[in-house]
């Protein structure tokens, strides 16, 4: 764990005079697992969006290691190797996760502009994208609708289509919300078993798996960076349980504690 | 049931080509040749409608600007019909590049919007520019040159234009079923998705859009030959609606749903002018309003979605196969509320 592979630097986000996100600096090292931890509404999606290219900052400065991402376009963010998975599930409804995969899969080799050829085209990443349909757990669901996927199920989908960029930065947006234990573990042992070479960010309010697997633990309310730290010292923060407190309990067993985007 | 799908492709393609093939030996060929236009026009914005979620209505002006373009090609140069055909086609296509770059990124009713408008700009350009266009009058006495052959008897001229229009009607399938065509239904779906994959969704809408455009622009220049002249209101609004009606009515996202529609409205067009109707914007209004309320997804989608329910319940076990077969057979829904 060296420097931070991605930085942002006074990050503002402001929707017509309302600051979703005020001034966040944040420091991801370079081969941690970064857990935004935060009551609902503190800015954690919006800050997601920011990083991806999905928002346009108002002010500020974002860095992938000595890389300028600030007002980069959510494709070439993720072509540099930024993937995001989706707070509220967000799947093409009528393909199949293996096609999903396919494509997800061959987006860099410029296959994809070639209207003149077969769709089997795509079969030569089928054995990659069942390794990664497998790793999930969803191989046995390869060939079915996404549309028709248990949310479970799409919610494994959504972190297979992140893995299968290979990205450096890998960005989590509660990838628990609304499982099951099961499920839970599964995805823990997987973010586990992902983060060998590459940094995680993850949005998670299960403080359980917080503790698992978060390195660093950043704390926003309101828009701001409220306390930082490793999980046991944020865990005992009287700030940070105030700003809990304050709002809905952080849950430690799993429930659905995700509201609208 | 995946033994009676295979079968059912060839069967229907056959019945397709035998179709095509039969269509002036059982109406009048100038009209039989309309709807093969008219079938890949539809086919063409279907491309975009239905596999991109880009609701145009400016097509006439590809339509429209492509029949110009042949019929100035065929009554300036003189070269084979053939020439003209595919000049208009590549009118069209090149003509969509500053249109397509300046709409595709604007997003449902704006897109159509935006399209609207580019394509009365055209029509104005048609109208004003007489010198060139005839104006009012149209472009007339465009001639049908092939090598001397005499290709006056629409008959036979229909056998000669059939080919364009079986090949555009190839290209378009061709189109949807590539890895490109597979980014399209993801764009449709879920841009937002599509470009975290790290897609750049308007680059690809434009090719789509330019790749529809030329199509339509096919389409609409053997027509103008066909028709041995170009009409203003070929790239007049109406032209734009009347294709999109054509694609709603035999189904959005459906492929050959839209020649269906399209041959619907041909005939039904014909029929009433023949039998003395004026108002038959009326009456294809009203048939066009009772079809979508009671098929939803469009004659050919619906019957579609009747054949696939049928073939599941006969082989309950194929329960993943049904299931794939709404793969083809999209929510409408979903895609025209975008
Ligand atoms: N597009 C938007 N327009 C206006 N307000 C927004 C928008 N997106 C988010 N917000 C507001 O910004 C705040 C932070 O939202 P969000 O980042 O989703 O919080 P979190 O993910 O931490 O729950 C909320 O008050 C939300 O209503
Ligand atoms: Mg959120």
């Amino acid at each position: 764990m060296d420097g931070p592979v991605l930085r942002a630097q006074g990050l503002v986000k402001e929707f017509r005079g309302f600051r979703a996100v005020d001034g966040v600096d944040l420091d991801v090292a370079d081969g941690s697992v970064h857990a935004l931890v935060g009551p609902n509404g503190a800015g954690k999606t919006t800050l997601f969006n920011l990083l991806t290219g999905f928002l346009k900052p108002s002010a500020g400065r974002i860095q992938l290691g000595d890389r300028n991402l600030t007002g980069r376009r959510p494709e070439q963010v993720a072509r540099l190797g930024v993937a995001r998975s989706f707070q509220i599930t967000s799947l093409f409804a009528q393909l199949t996760p293996r096609e999903h995969l396919q494509l997800a899969l061959a987006g860099g080799s410029g296959i994809t502009w070639r209207f003149w050829r077969s769709d089997r085209a795509l079969d030569r990443f089928s054995v990659r994208a069942m390794e990664l349909l497998d790793q999930v757990g969803l191989a046995a669901q390869a060939h079915i609708p996404a549309g028709t996927l248990a949310y479970g199920r799409k919610r494994a989908l959504e972190l297979a289509l992140a893995l299968a960029l290979d990205p450096k930065v890998l960005l989590l947006d509660e990838p628990t919300a609304g499982m099951g234990v099961e499920d839970i573990d599964r995805t823990v042992d997987l973010v586990q078993k992902v983060r060998q070479g590459r940094t995680v960010v993850l949005v998670e309010h299960n403080m359980n798996v917080v503790s698992r697997l978060a390195d660093q633990v950043t704390v926003l309310q309101n828009g701001r960076v409220l306390a930082e730290g490793p999980y046991d010292e944020i865990r005992d923060d009287p700030r940070v349980i105030a700003a809990y407190l304050g709002e809905a309990p952080a849950d430690a067993g799993g429930g659905d504690a995700h509201v609208a985007n | 049931m995946i033994l009676s799908k295979l079968a059912a492709r060839p069967v229907l393609l056959l019945f397709g080509l035998v179709a095509a093939f039969a269509l002036p030996w059982l109406i009048y060929p100038p009209v039989a040749m309309d709807i093969a236009c008219w079938a890949l026009f539809a086919a063409a914005l279907d491309l975009l409608l239905g596999f991109t979620g880009l609701l145009s209505f400016g097509h006439a002006a590809f339509w429209g600007g492509a029949a110009y373009a042949a019929g100035l090609i065929a009554v300036h140069w003189g070269v084979p019909f053939p020439v003209a055909v595919l000049g208009g086609a590549l009118f069209a296509a090149v003509l969509a590049v500053p249109i397509g770059y300046l709409s595709v990124r604007l997003r449902g009713i704006y897109f159509a919007m935006v399209t609207l408008a580019f394509a009365q700009m055209v029509y104005f350009v048609v109208n004003q520019w007489r010198d060139l266009t005839g104006g009012e009058n149209g472009l007339q006495g465009v001639p049908r040159e092939f090598f001397g052959m005499d290709l006056s008897d629409p008959f036979f001229f229909y056998y000669a234009g059939l080919p364009f229009v079986l090949l555009g009607l190839f290209a378009v399938w061709r189109i949807v079923r590539s890895p490109f065509g597979r980014v399209l239904v993801s764009i449709r779906d879920n841009p937002a998705r599509a470009q975290a994959l790290g897609y750049p969704v308007e680059r690809y809408k434009l090719l789509a859009f330019v790749l529809s455009a030329g199509l339509s622009g096919l389409a609409g220049g053997l027509y103008a030959i066909s028709h041995g002249f170009a009409s203003l209101h070929e790239v007049y609004w109406t032209t734009s609606g009347q294709a999109v009606m054509a694609v709603v009515l035999g189904g959005i996202g459906t492929l050959w749903g839209g020649a269906i529609g399209a041959a619907l409205i041909v005939e039904l067009n014909d029929y009433l002018a023949t039998a003395g109707f004026t108002e038959t914007g009326l009456v294809t209004g009203g048939i066009f309003v009772v079809i979508v309320l009671v098929f939803r997804r469009g004659v050919w989608g619906t019957a579609r979605d009747l054949i696939a329910a049928r073939a599941a319940r006969r082989s309950p076990a194929a329960g993943t196969d049904s299931a794939a077969a709404q793969v083809e057979a999209p929510d409408r829904q979903e895609v025209t509320a975008r």
